[in-house]
């Protein structure tokens, strides 16, 4: 079980700002494909990688991060502060 | 209290004047702020939004202060951020920075506002009275990083 977040319009896509996910996801891109293949709604927020981000536990990383004791995952568009 | 994230607008003098009240007897001769305020580019603008990531947003905002006192001998730095909605020339944000020399001061707060507009998790919307429009990352503000890493 873990904790997924979206972000800005990552979260107007798929349409909710937060989920619980039951995986067995090892990586983030694991996870990734999992969601995308649920359904169209997923695949078209996750289409463009390289147009998103990812947090693990609120610590910005990358796709090949690993989930192993992560409580919660959040995606995003890059940001956009200041 | 090195950092906050709120939803209301701030006074921008009573901020500068209690960042400077906090740094009495720290030797520090230099101070400098910064405030970026809302701005109607395309003409029109009603809204600014921003949307941010409770929690990481505070985190992210304090492992920048603390790359920037690592890296400059600062007395003291600051940052103030809003999310919500807000209009046209309202004040979006703050930075100040304390240090013995300004030259420390200037570099630490450009340090602070360059990592903050792309390392923090905020997200910007521009809403309009026919559209509303997410507000896209610029290369710009990537290339601003690179000069610090060195």
């Amino acid at each position: 079980m873990i904790d997924v977040l979206y972000f800005a319009w990552v979260r107007e896509r798929i349409g909710t700002p937060r989920e619980t996910v039951e995986t067995q996801a090892e990586t983030v891109q694991a996870l990734v494909d999992e969601l995308r293949a649920r359904e169209p709604r997923y695949a078209a927020a996750f289409q463009d990688l390289s147009a998103l981000r990812v947090a693990v536990d609120q610590e910005l990383t990358d796709f090949t991060a690993p989930l192993a004791g992560a409580r919660e995952v959040a995606f995003f568009p890059p940001m956009t502060g200041g | 209290m090195r950092v906050r994230v709120q939803d209301a607008p701030f006074d921008l003098g009573a901020e500068a004047n209690a960042f400077v009240a906090r740094q009495q007897g720290a030797q520090a001769g230099a101070i400098v702020t910064f405030t970026g305020i809302v701005r109607d580019i395309a003409q029109g603008l009603d809204v600014m939004e921003i949307e941010h990531y409770p929690g990481m947003t505070e985190r992210a905002l304090a492992a920048i202060i603390d790359q920037a006192q690592q890296r400059w001998p600062l007395a003291d730095a600051f940052v103030l951020h809003r999310y919500g909605r807000m209009h046209p020339d309202e004040a979006i944000m703050m930075v100040a920075t304390a240090a013995r020399h300004r030259k420390d001061a200037f570099e630490a707060a450009e340090f602070l506002m360059d990592y903050l507009k792309s390392r923090a998790p905020f997200w910007k919307k521009e809403h309009s009275a026919q559209s509303a429009a997410w507000v896209e990352a610029r290369d710009e503000d990537e290339t601003a990083l690179n000069r610090w890493s060195r």
